[in-house]
């Protein structure tokens, strides 16, 4: 009962706040007031079981318990085919046939669709190092993005290089530029780093736009070339094609890279980082190098996928790299879960797809972003599936152990 | 024997069936623009115009008997996005565009329309190099490009004010920018001398500094660049500091909203716009559609993406739709009554018949001073 | 150098100013109590604008007197965006109490990008013209040249203000309460401070100051429109850290200092550069003196 009675009056209480935003409507044209009581009261329904379900969410977290828990039987057949290597070697075998096959079984717009989606996988991955397993906040990830996009099509339009001689330029022009704004926030830690990376973002944003003789400024650069092919002349299909398999390879290969990555020395040193850092410096890691890494690492990937960004529309303004593109690739990383690789991947293709295939859902994009972001703070701040980290057990004390008690025997 | 009569029965009824299904077969006008987000309220009124132009054929029982379906894909006015709504609407074989609305997102889009051989005509975007490259022989517009409008303000200014010195501002957007810079070129070749040109933050907390600045810079008048949200804000605080100098903006700044916002501040403001046709039975037509189906004064770009509508009805009524040369053929030589006037397309696909006028606030109101290029 | 440019200037900066140290005071007295960078602040301010303006609109439409629009329109955006901290509070940062550092940022920007959506979908995407409330004053006649009555409203509305805030966080036994837990938590605890309601008070305080500079900023410029709160938070942010952050008088001489650098960075070099010299002024003060200048050098602990 009291918690009808709380969930009632959080109501009312919620009904009397979004009374001004959302029960009134002007219309300056007639000089009418519309009241919109109809919205508060369902809005008032809605959280009236959102607040309730929100209180039995916190009575679960309390307890320990998870908020959704699998049923026993799924979650044991799943350990079962985790577990199992073959199963799982012939499923990703699955998965990347279908992936393969994509372009022939979709439409056109799926294949590129696809193409979008896999180049925010790339982007989500490569902010994964930076926030997911070194722990440093990045808020101003697109400004790297913006390097790799425009390093290929200012150097293709002023020294005419190609799509492929500019995606390593471009992946180290943003290495670069992650170092060079790495080595001055060393020192920063949590919020301040967070704020300086949105304002280092704002900074590269507002150059480009203001630098008009070099960038072309709001005009953007339009007639980018798309990726050639030993000088093969395709049209505009193959290219798309094209593309889709190359951002499939480039994807495979983060994904490699990635995972090789976070059980590496250098890997298992950011993730300490990402715990502790006193603690971290305490046990003899170099956090200058360990920091650095991550930064040059995390923006390299954002350069690669901004230089086939470029390439794949062919046409790039300053528009594309505001804040809330910032925003919505750390959504990806906070709903997917932090050092998830597979958690990420997911999150970034239901974030991608979603708005894309529910078209009534994406007027509510952003809105719901937001609100999923707040929600896996509270609820579940591992995101979808937790960073899984690789245990070791030394079984040699065991064995010596065991082996002593059988000859004490 | 037995068998096949049934047999034949199912066919002939398969393709009886198959052909009313083809005779029934929509035309489907692809609209791209943004439909939702921060700039929706750019690319609304265009989605709001297809839509009336094509109920009201539709309930005249279509083209042919063919009813139109609209597909509105939503860019977003984002280059990115936009890419993927052109390819959705490539997609869904749409038959035309009408669209995309922002100049960017035209720009990513016109390559994937071409190489589908897509006619699309955008209401209003307006950056020249869209048809001035001659990369895009599909593609038209209803709306005068920036260098146009920057053709007719810069003569008025120099011709009919004999402004000297020139302060120029703008939103730092493409089309802001654009039209400031143009004027400038033009300005500066009639031998008046730029006093100041620089950006304004649209989100700026307040204008007061550059106001002052404009002050001490003492223009004969300001060229502003840019949207009514801005220019409002501008003019206001213009008047407030006891800046009494002319203003003048382009087509972004004419509407019904800048009136609202500036009150009596907006008095002797100068805005280029196409020539005033509001006494045109289209026009009325259009304006009273709107105002039936939505209850509101239509809104940024509404017209224009009304007479592409009609332009390319009319030319799909004309051809059948099916033969994209035909249709560019005769969307370019066959002349439309819209509520712009009587437009077709030249060969670069600007639109021709268009006029545009200075206009003046007098009273609280826009007021068509005599002085219009036509353009052709 | 001319003299009557210079003051011309330097009053415009102030009236800017004026603004941000309203809302960077906000941001100053959430970081002061909890270490919190409130990400959502910005959207708090542009509430208060919404609000006043949709509250003044349908109070103009039904015939209310001109001379009390303004005033119980701001006051009802000063009380409603009280309650919009107050919510915000206890929704998106009280369940993260002790959670890692960075959960409540990100829960906070989550909230920031909510609210903009929220008002977005609820009214419109438009810039909405905000009703002429104020009269003409007569007595400023004499100074029009750099002050109107909107300039004068802000610099004596936000000095009334702060001084209030001021003699509140002196005075009274709240306001030592909020000195005492922003100090040191645990020691407040002890001493029988409720920790909880000094921090709603502490998001109640700073929304309704933000409110305040929301509802002035809207009759000053005329409109308002849902995307307004991001480059505001993020300048009075900056003047937050400017002058110290957690510091009360940082905050105000913060937003004041930079008001004052984007007003003589826009008259003597180019509006161009304005935001970018705001965001510059916020990185390099974070590396070079993250403690501002009013601030105190805090010892990292353990």
């Amino acid at each position: 009962m009291p918690a009808i009675a709380k969930a009632f009056l959080t109501a009312i209480w919620f009904m009397i706040l979004t009374l001004p935003v959302m029960g009134i409507k002007l219309n300056l044209l007639e000089n009418r007031v519309n009241w919109k009581f109809d919205r508060i009261l369902w809005l008032g329904v809605a959280v009236f079981f959102l607040a309730m379900l929100w209180n039995w969410c916190f009575a679960r977290k309390a307890r320990g318990l998870p908020i959704l828990a699998m049923p026993e039987s799924i979650r044991a057949s799943l350990d079962k085919v985790s577990g199992n290597t073959g199963l799982k070697r012939t499923f990703l075998v699955l998965l990347l046939a279908i992936l393969v096959a994509m372009p022939w079984l979709g439409s056109f717009y799926q294949t590129n669709i696809m193409i979008s989606a896999m180049l925010y996988i790339m982007l989500a991955l490569g902010l994964n190092i930076v926030v997911g397993l070194a722990g440093q906040l990045v808020l101003g990830y697109v400004a790297f993005y913006a390097v790799g996009a425009y390093g290929y099509a200012l150097l293709n339009q002023y020294f005419g290089l190609g799509f492929w001689a500019c995606l390593p330029l471009g992946g180290l022009l943003a290495a670069l530029f992650g170092l060079g704004l790495g080595f001055p926030v060393l020192r920063l830690r949590g919020d301040y780093l967070a704020i300086v990376t949105l304002g280092f973002g704002e900074i590269v944003r507002l150059a480009m736009l203001n630098w008009t003789s070099l960038t072309g400024g709001p005009r953007g650069i339009s007639d980018i070339p798309r990726p050639g092919f030993f000088n093969m002349e395709m049209d505009l299909n193959q290219a798309t094609d094209y593309i889709y398999y190359l951002v499939l390879i480039a994807v495979i290969i983060t994904v490699i890279v990635i995972s090789r990555l976070k059980n590496s020395r250098v890997g298992l040193a950011l993730q300490a980082l990402r715990e502790d850092e006193v603690a971290c410096e305490a046990m003899g890691v170099d956090i200058t190098r360990a920091k650095l890494s991550a930064f040059a690492l995390g923006s390299c990937w954002a350069g690669f996928a901004g230089v086939i960004f470029a390439a794949k529309t062919t046409f790039i303004n300053p528009s594309s790299f505001t804040f809330m593109e910032s925003a919505m690739i750390l959504s990806m990383v906070v709903l997917g879960g932090m050092g998830s690789i597979s958690g990420v991947i997911i999150a970034a293709i239901i974030l991608i797809m979603a708005p894309e295939y529910l078209r009534a859902f994406s007027e509510y994009r952003m809105l719901i972003f937001g609100a999923i972001m707040v929600i896996m703070m509270i609820f579940r701040p591992q995101g979808l599936i937790s960073g899984e980290r690789r245990n070791y057990r030394i079984t040699a004390l065991a064995e010596r152990d065991a082996r002593a008690a059988r000859e004490g025997n | 024997m037995k068998k096949i009569i049934p047999a034949s029965l199912a066919l002939a009824c398969f393709i009886m069936c198959g052909a009313g299904a083809n005779a029934a077969e929509p035309i489907r006008i692809g609209v791209q623009g943004a439909h939702s987000g921060d700039l929706a309220s750019y690319g609304v009124p265009s989605l709001n115009a297809v839509k009336i132009v094509v109920d009201e054929i539709n309930a005249k029982g279509g083209l042919d008997g063919r009813m139109i379906e609209v597909i509105a894909q939503d860019d977003q006015c984002k280059p990115e996005m936009a890419t993927s709504a052109a390819t959705r609407l490539i997609s869904d074989k749409v038959s035309a565009v009408v669209g995309p609305i922002c100049s960017g997102p035209t720009t990513a889009s016109l390559p994937l329309f071409q190489n589908a051989s897509l006619i699309s005509i955008s209401p209003t975007a307006t950056t020249p190099a869209l048809t001035e490259s001659g990369k895009n022989p599909l593609f038209m517009r209803t709306v005068a490009k920036d260098n146009a409008q920057a053709r007719l303000t810069s003569d008025f200014m120099l011709n009919k004010l004999k402004a000297k010195k020139i302060a120029y501002l703008h939103d730092n957007g493409d089309y802001g920018k654009g039209f400031a810079d143009f004027n400038r070129e033009l300005m500066e070749k009639g031998g008046a001398e730029t006093v100041l040109f620089e950006a304004v933050t649209p989100d700026a907390v307040d204008f007061t500094a550059v106001v002052r600045k404009l002050r001490r810079a003492k223009p004969d008048i300001i060229v502003f660049g840019g949207y009514q949200p801005v220019a409002s804000k501008l003019v206001q605080q213009m008047r407030r500091d006891r800046l009494d100098t002319p203003f003048l903006g382009p087509d972004g700044v004419k509407d019904e909203t800048f009136l609202k916002m500036t009150g009596k501040d907006s008095e002797g403001v100068y805005a280029s716009y196409p020539k005033d046709t509001t006494t045109l039975p289209e026009y009325k037509k259009a304006h009273e559609a709107h105002l039936k189906a939505y209850g509101a004064e239509p809104g940024f770009g509404y017209y224009n993406a009304y007479a592409a509508t009609q332009a390319l009805l009319d030319a799909i009524a004309k051809t059948g739709g099916q033969d994209t040369e035909k249709l560019n053929q005769a969307l370019r030589e066959n002349f439309v009554e819209t509520p712009l006037g009587k437009i077709r397309f030249n060969d670069k696909g600007d639109a021709a018949g268009m006029a545009l006028s200075i206009y003046q606030v007098k009273d609280g109101k826009f007021v068509e001073l005599d002085h219009s290029l036509i353009l052709d | 150098m001319d003299i009557q440019f210079f003051i011309e200037l330097f009053f415009g900066g102030l009236t800017r100013g004026s603004i941000y140290a309203l809302i960077a005071l906000g941001y100053t007295l959430v970081y002061g109590i909890i270490e919190l960078i409130n990400f959502a602040h910005g959207e708090i301010y542009m509430l208060g604008a919404f609000t006043a303006l949709l509250v003044a609109g349908a109070l103009g439409i039904y015939g209310f007197p001109a001379g009390g629009i303004l005033i119980v329109a701001a006051l009802v955006a000063i009380v409603w965006c009280a309650a919009y901290g107050y919510t915000l509070e206890k929704v998106a940062y009280k369940p993260l109490r002790g959670a890692p550092r960075l959960s409540p940022l990100i829960s906070a920007i989550g909230m920031s990008i909510f609210l903009q959506n929220y008002v977005l979908l609820a009214q419109t995407s438009d810039f909405v013209p905000f009703p002429r409330l104020l009269p003409e004053m007569e007595f400023l006649a004499w100074v029009d040249y750099i002050m109107g009555p909107s300039d004068f409203l802000i610099l004596t509305a936000s000095a009334i203000s702060m001084g209030a805030l001021w003699l509140f966080i002196r005075h009274t036994r709240m306001g030592k309460a909020m000195r005492a837990t922003a100090q040191n938590r645990k020691m407040a605890l002890l001493l029988g401070i409720n920790a909880d309601r000094i921090i709603s008070l502490t998001f109640i305080i700073g929304s309704a100051l933000a409110a305040l500079g929301g509802v002035l900023i809207a009759s000053h410029m005329g409109q308002v429109n849902f995307g307004i709160g991001f480059i505001a938070g993020m300048k009075a942010f900056t003047a937050a850290v400017l002058g110290g952050i957690g510091s009360i008088p940082g905050a105000m001489v913060g937003g004041l200092v930079l008001g004052l650098a984007e007003s003589f960075t826009t008259g003597y070099f180019s509006g161009n550069y304005e935001d970018i010299l705001a965001f510059a002024i916020l990185i390099l003060i974070l590396l070079f003196r993250p403690d501002g200048i009013l601030g105190k050098a805090k010892v990292q602990k353990v």
